[in-house]
């Protein structure tokens, strides 16, 4: 269970302990992008991050993946504190961020290639670039192809490593919605076929409902964990189903008690 | 009219040497013992005359000569100007503005030498370059990549880099035994500033997220440093090497002036010396001709290496 009380015996869970993670602005001004998380996520469980714009989804992201330090408290995976990002944790940046020097298969298997683990995993690259929709495209280099294939190039790149977690961070933002749609049977699929723990940002309520086990609802300023919502429904699932509105009504309710002011950039 | 297009570098060869077979050169100008002018221009009669029938029928050469037929026609007439202003009315000071027999002269009479000269710069620019671009790129890496480094070295590096080259001649002729290598640690001075710079601030420019990817996929340090850092770098590293180029062919002319035997360089210095002028001229066209290969060979291998960046940047 996603629960927001932590309790420390459960190994192989990846727990957040009182997280907090302060920034300094240009101005001099402390901003708290994480006010004291508390989470504990299940091995192989799908759990999606919901909430407004610069509530610190992404800054927990980057926590779990160890890419910046807490102020205080903690990411902790089988019970280790992270300190550092390692090849367990993939993470598909909510910026494609490809390399323009790179062609799209060579930006896919440079994991595979740091890691020394090419020559075995070479089909897989070509099996994931066909996953992503971008087959024929393997020798282009990421400025010849859209916003959207740069993005899913990017989600290649953090799948083909097999990752125990995988961090998404709008992996899907930039696509049409055929495409998402698509891409979420696919992620869905990778999900049950390596039992990976996927961690997912989205704005999109429906993508949330479609996917994940947990739904963790989050509100900005001071920026929490609002509350967590399990979404007990079997898969495949249909995204007609009756049962999505009241899930769909309960996450708009928690959105609104988060007591923002909507702001434009607000996605509902 | 694509076919005219196809031989205005021949016609302009015709105009040129009707002028100048039609049109008797000034009394004013010391006669060469060749008309090598002439024979030029009866090379350039058949070459272009051949390469307008072979763009005929080669696609690729029709192409290239519908778009440069025009330039090398209106060549003909800028070649036509000077050698009526120079040679055959003698406007200008016979002295100092010979005519084009005269500095052809040079080649066929001079030829060895001038070609030992471009072997003995030759050699200076390679070896110059070498050090330079090795010792400049690895000041860069290490400037870029270490804060310690940077915090130790770069106002030294600032203080001294915008110094010209040449000013330390005197200086490396005391430090070196042989002017020879005096010579090319200037060439080497001049093209290490401008890649170190060029090196280091790229490194530093390269965005944090290229390196929290890298990190993410499980990348150490070296390939951080290796398949990330210096990749990203390596256009504005490219743009170091060109810059530095140009101010090694400025150290170079400049070093060969201090002892050296032989050289581009001092050729003209000596010419100069010796009041004749037309081996001045021969010595320019030397050089222009050099740079301008040299440069146009260094694009290619830009091209080369840095493929990916066509599309972002045009140069
Ligand atoms: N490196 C940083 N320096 C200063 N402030 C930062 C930094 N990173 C994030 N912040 C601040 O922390 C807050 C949370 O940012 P974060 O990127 O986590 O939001 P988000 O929930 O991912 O938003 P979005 O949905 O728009 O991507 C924001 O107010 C942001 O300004
Ligand atoms: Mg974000």
């Amino acid at each position: 269970m996603v629960t927001e009380n932590t309790t420390t015996d459960a190994k192989d869970f990846i727990q957040i302990k009182d997280l907090v993670k302060t920034f300094v602005s240009n101005k001099g001004e402390t901003i708290t992008a994480l006010n004291g998380v508390n989470l504990e996520i299940p091995k192989g469980s799908f759990v999606s991050l919901i909430g407004p714009s610069g509530c610190g989804k992404t800054t927990l992201l980057r926590q779990i993946a160890g890419l910046a330090a807490p102020t205080s408290g903690g990411v902790f995976i089988n019970g280790k504190k992270v300190t550092k990002p390692g090849s367990d944790r993939g993470f598909a940046f909510q910026q494609a961020t490809l390399y323009p020097w790179l062609t799209i298969r060579d930006n896919i298997s440079l994991g595979l290639r740091a890691r020394h683990i090419y020559k075995e995993h070479a089909k897989d690259v070509d099996e994931f670039i066909e996953t992503v929709g971008l087959k024929g495209f393997e020798k282009s280099y990421p400025h010849e192809l859209s916003g959207g294939m740069n993005q899913r190039a990017s989600l290649a790149r953090a799948l083909v490593g097999h990752p125990e977690i995988l961090l998404l961070d709008e992996p899907l933002g930039a696509l049409d919605a055929f495409t998402r749609m698509a891409m979420q049977d696919e992620i869905l699929s990778l999900w049950k076929k390596y039992k990976t723990t996927m961690i997912m940002v989205t704005h999109d309520v429906d993508e949330a409902l479609y996917l994940s086990d947990y739904i963790v609802v989050m509100k900005a300023r001071p920026s929490k964990v609002e509350s967590v919502i399990h979404v007990d429904l079997s898969y495949p699932r249909v995204r007609t189903q009756d049962v999505f509105v009241n899930y769909r009504k309960q996450i708009l309710e928690l959105l609104d008690f988060a007591g923002q002011v909507q702001e434009p950039e607000y996605y509902l | 009219m694509n076919t005219l297009k196809k031989f205005l570098p021949f016609l302009g060869v015709v105009i040129t040497l009707a002028v100048h077979l039609l049109v008797p050169d000034s009394d004013e100008h010391p006669d060469a013992e060749k008309p090598y002018f002439a024979w030029i221009l009866y090379f350039f009669l058949g070459a272009t005359f051949f390469l307008g029938v072979l763009s005929l029928k080669v696609q690729k050469l029709g192409k290239y000569f519908e778009r440069t037929g025009p330039f090398w026609f209106g060549t003909g007439v800028v070649v036509i100007f000077f050698n009526v202003v120079i040679g055959k009315l003698a406007l200008i000071p016979v002295l100092f503005f010979p005519k084009f027999d005269n500095i052809l002269a040079m080649f066929f009479e001079d030829g060895v030498l001038i070609l030992k000269c471009i072997l003995y710069s030759t050699r200076l620019l390679l070896t110059g370059l070498f050090f330079g671009t090795v010792v400049g790129f690895v000041t860069g890496v290490c400037l870029g990549f270490s804060a310690k480094t940077y915090y130790w070295l770069n106002p030294y590096i600032k203080l001294l880099g915008p110094i010209p080259a040449t000013v330390w001649i005197p200086i490396a002729l005391t430090i070196f035994d042989t002017p020879y290598a005096a010579s090319v640690f200037i060439v080497a001075l001049a093209v290490w500033f401008s890649i170190a710079l060029m090196t280091s601030s790229a490194i530093q420019a390269v965005p944090n997220s290229y390196y929290e990817v890298a990190r993410t996929l499980g990348a150490s340090p070296a390939f951080q440093i290796f398949r990330v850092g210096i990749p990203a770098a390596m256009p504005s590293i490219f743009l170091g090497v060109f810059y530095g180029i140009i101010s090694a062919f400025l150290a170079l002319m400049t070093a060969e002036m201090f002892g050296a035997k032989y050289g581009i360089g001092w050729y003209i210095i000596w010419q100069k010396a010796m009041m004749v002028y037309s081996g001045v001229y021969a010595g320019l066209i030397v050089i222009a001709v050099y740079c301008t290969l040299t440069l146009t060979l260094l694009f290619k291998l830009r091209d080369k290496i840095l493929n990916w960046q066509k599309g972002i940047v045009k140069w």
